[in-house]
């Protein structure tokens, strides 16, 4: 049989992009060796935030938060779809400044925030500790059990009729994705939404490996209501070489708290680096002393794709029959719904929500 | 931190750990650490029998490890590896970080739970965690008991109870009566065995043991555990202690379990059920200390060296195989680790016999199949996680069912359920991670 379409990877990327491109009517193969929601998916977050680092990054973080809330409503309750919204966290008058533009800038485009000062951020969290300046709270940011909002989507896509195939892919052609076992699933079109593994089919893109780890602690309903995150986690974030650790705690709809984050680049393995989760957990207790005291429950780490310039490659690459989505690095739960119209509509030849050139595989980075 | 440095360190304080410590201490100028996760040392077999004479071979061994020049370190959990390759552990709240050049790993094993309808109930208990629970005092006299599940373990478990007053009403046993009786007539093979089979049996005296039996459901008629009676003693909800996350001390028989023989089905009323399907290795630390398994057990050479350099293992985490097997590799672990190697080689012949014990035990005890079709859909399998039965069967692995309902995922750690789902569905255990107990934020 031959596809519309032969999609690489099932995270939720591509579990997005079936669903998306399924319900235009289109047949859809969806290969993954690993099964749905393995990889990076499976070890991250599962925080819906928009971000603001560029205006192409909150254009993209900004629309799928959109597609989020209205999926939601048909998402079955094992995603624990939550509300929370997202608190960044200020320490000093510093990062005051930062929150005020940071509301500037949201203000603007129409999104509901509100600055914190001390006493009302204690308020929103009272584990936070004494002496912080503020925070920025965003409303709409959610959190999500992304393992199974991922196997929902990719579901929603099989009733469809998208195909899944347990295999893993090795190379493209014009005819389709070759598959290690030998045989090729014969499509018009591919979808590279292999994460991580992506620049292994198209050499034409940059992604590496960040590896981060999380913690994840017993149940404590109500510590912590929002999502909260340092400002600093900016300069975290964009650090590009050496490892860097931010305040970064998630309430789980269960009870339990979500604790990150780390960066690292240059690591290629999956172990637990017990140094860099000290450091990681060191640097939560300045925020949040009471978590000393918490029980934790189990480590785990995983790898972010990231690109040079911070932005995911979503859109045909070059003049073949290949289209990327990879490379969300951390924002890849978020603007999976995203990245899945945009494909969609570049594939069906409509114009989008928002300008898709920014995330041209073919851009200079 | 507390930081402490030693020549050769033993993890677990049971009868591999301690028999090591002492082979290894007989090399002058060698420091000898022994560190346990219990108050106390002994192992699960031994701690509440420590001077009182029980047995012999731990009052002998026990009396060598206190009189000796060791450094015992009680109530210490390992938790994890830390960047320099040295362990983490916590004791009393505090880190500690032990440094060592030899590493003898004898963490002992476990209790093998299966799901069956009820068996998360009240009045449920794990056979070994009912009796731990009663040597720390919790009052079995006049309480109607049924013990069930396989292997020898029911059988101590029964004369104890009985000891101590409760009324055993049976022992369902899964095991075959034709494997059984094969296995007690090979005891003669075994000497010190067949006098500790013949004092049990004699002792049992009157408690009906039933063969081909086993528990199809468990139902409580009161599980309502009256206020104040859980206050003073509550169950911990997994790993050695009981099932039962609360009990009654009510005299009225509240527990209905149904039994099934050779097609035949009945119940019988009792107050509580103690229930344990054979032992499954700790190899936790093994794994996160990066040493080879196999089908389960962490895997060893003659010497008792695991394929990590520097580390051995001994007892059941190598194989289930009891006391007197966990006591000689203990010895050959603890000379070899001390560098003699010729007294080690001569324990070989010893340890090969009782590894033959421990095989012909394993098949005796091996679970049938149709244990597998206990659960029914609404089973919990998973109690940290609360997944039942029906939601795991979609899936075709560990990995899987776990990212998808969490079990395993919980404050055990799949240390319950990981070992029932390898038998319901034949899924390899998942990955271990420190820290291997969960610990406080602040000690990680």
């Amino acid at each position: 049989m031959n596809f519309d379409v032969a999609i690489v990877g099932a995270g939720i990327v591509g579990a997005a992009c079936a669903a998306g491109l399924s319900r235009e009517g289109l047949s859809v193969a969806l290969i993954d060796p690993n099964g749905i929601a393995t990889g990076s998916t499976a070890a991250g977050m599962g925080h819906i935030v928009v971000m603001d680092d560029s205006d192409a990054q909150f254009a993209l973080t900004d629309y799928s938060q959109k597609l989020w809330n209205d999926l939601a409503a048909e998402l079955p309750q094992n995603s624990e779809y939550e509300h929370c919204g997202t608190i960044w966290v200020a320490t000093d008058e510093e990062e005051m400044a930062e929150v005020r533009r940071k509301q500037a800038f949201y203000a603007d485009r129409g999104l509901p925030c509100e600055i914190l000062d001390e006493r009302s951020l204690r308020e929103a969290e009272p584990n936070l500790r004494e002496g912080l300046a503020g925070g920025l709270r965003v409303k709409n940011d959610s959190v999500v059990y992304q393992l199974c909002a991922t196997k929902y989507l990719a579901e929603k896509a099989m009733a469809n009729g998208t195909k899944f195939i347990d295999a893993k892919a090795v190379g493209f052609s014009a005819e389709g994705v070759k598959l290690s076992r030998g045989e090729t699933i014969l499509c018009d079109r591919i979808v590279n939404a292999a994460g991580v593994s992506a620049p292994d089919l198209s050499a034409e893109l940059s992604v590496v490996k960040r590896k981060g780890h999380l913690v994840i602690t017993d149940r404590y309903p109500g510590f912590v209501s929002h999502q909260l995150i340092e400002l600093g986690y900016l300069r975290s974030a964009h650090g590009k070489d050496a490892d860097s650790v931010a305040f970064n705690v998630q309430p789980r709809s269960t009870g339990q708290i979500l604790l990150g984050s780390s960066r690292q680049f240059g690591v290629d393995n999956t172990d637990i680096d017990p140094a860099l989760v000290r450091s990681m957990t060191s640097r939560a207790f300045e925020y949040m002393p009471k978590l000393r005291e918490l029980s934790a429950v189990r480590t785990w780490t995983g790898f972010r794709p990231a690109t040079p310039d911070k932005l995911p490659y979503i859109g045909c690459i070059g003049d073949t029959n290949v289209f990327a989505a990879a490379g969300h690095e951390g924002l890849g739960i978020t603007t999976s719904l995203g990245t899945a119209e945009l494909i969609v509509d570049e594939i069906l030849g409509r114009s989008s929500a928002i300008d898709r050139e920014p995330y041209r595989p073919s851009r200079k980075v | 931190m507390i930081e402490h440095s030693t020549d050769i360190l033993v993890i677990g304080g049971g009868a591999a750990g301690m028999s090591a410590a002492l082979a290894a201490s007989e090399s002058k100028g060698l420091r000898v650490t022994i560190v346990d996760d219990n108050p106390r040392l002994g192992g699960q077999i031994w701690r509440a029998e420590l001077g009182k004479s029980k047995s012999s071979e731990a009052d002998r061994l026990i009396s060598a490890i206190t009189s000796g020049k060791f450094s015992i370190l009680n109530g210490t959990q390992i938790f994890g590896t830390a960047n320099d390759g040295s362990l983490l552990g916590v004791v009393r709240d505090e880190t500690i970080k032990l440094h060592y050049n030899k590493l003898i790993l004898a963490t002992g094993a476990r209790e093998h739970f299966l799901p069956f309808p009820g068996w998360t109930s009240p009045r449920v208990f794990g056979a070994g965690g009912l009796q731990a629970l009663v040597k720390g005092g919790f009052n079995v006299s006049g309480k109607r008991i049924l013990v069930a599940g396989t292997g020898p373990l029911l059988l101590v478990v029964a004369e104890y109870l009985k000891q101590k007053g409760a009324k055993v009403v049976a022992i369902a046993e899964q095991a075959s009566a034709s494997k059984i009786n094969r296995f007690a007539l090979g005891l003669w093979r075994y000497p010190t065995k067949i006098a500790q089979g013949l004092e049990l049996r004699s002792s049992l005296g009157g408690i009906p043991y039933l063969k081909d039996c086993w528990v199809t459901a468990a139902k409580c008629k009161s599980p309502r555990v009256s206020k104040g009676e859980t206050s003073d003693m509550r169950v911990s909800p997994s790993l050695t202690h009981g099932l039962s996350h609360g009990y009654s001390k009510s005299t009225k028989e509240a527990l209905s379990v149904m039994l099934t023989q050779k097609g035949r089905s009945w119940s019988i009323e009792c107050d509580y059920l103690a229930v344990g399907f054979h032992l499954v290795p700790n190899t936790e630390l093994a794994v996160v200390l990066g040493c080879s398994i196999g089908d389960g057990f962490v895997l060893v050479d003659k010497l008792q060296r695991t394929s990590k350099h520097n580390i051995f293992a001994v007892g059941e985490p190598t194989g289930i195989g009891g006391v007197e097997a966990s006591l000689i590799e203990g010895r050959i672990a603890g000379y070899a680790a001390a560098g003699e190697t010729r007294k080690a080689e001569s324990l070989f012949v010893k340890r090969d016999r009782t590894s033959r014990f421990a095989d012909s035990l394993n098949s005796t005890f091996a679970l049938r199949d149709e244990l597998k079709t206990l659960a029914d859909a609404t089973t919990t399998v998973c109690r940290c996680e609360d997944v039942s039965y029906a939601s795991l069967c979609e899936f075709s692995n560990a990995r899987e069912a776990k990212l998808q309902t969490r079990c395993g995922m919980g404050p055990c750690q799949g240390r319950v359920c990981g070992p029932a789902t390898e038998f319901l569905f034949g899924w390899q255990p998942g990955s271990v991670r420190q820290p291997i107990f969960p610990v406080k934020l602040e000690t990680l």
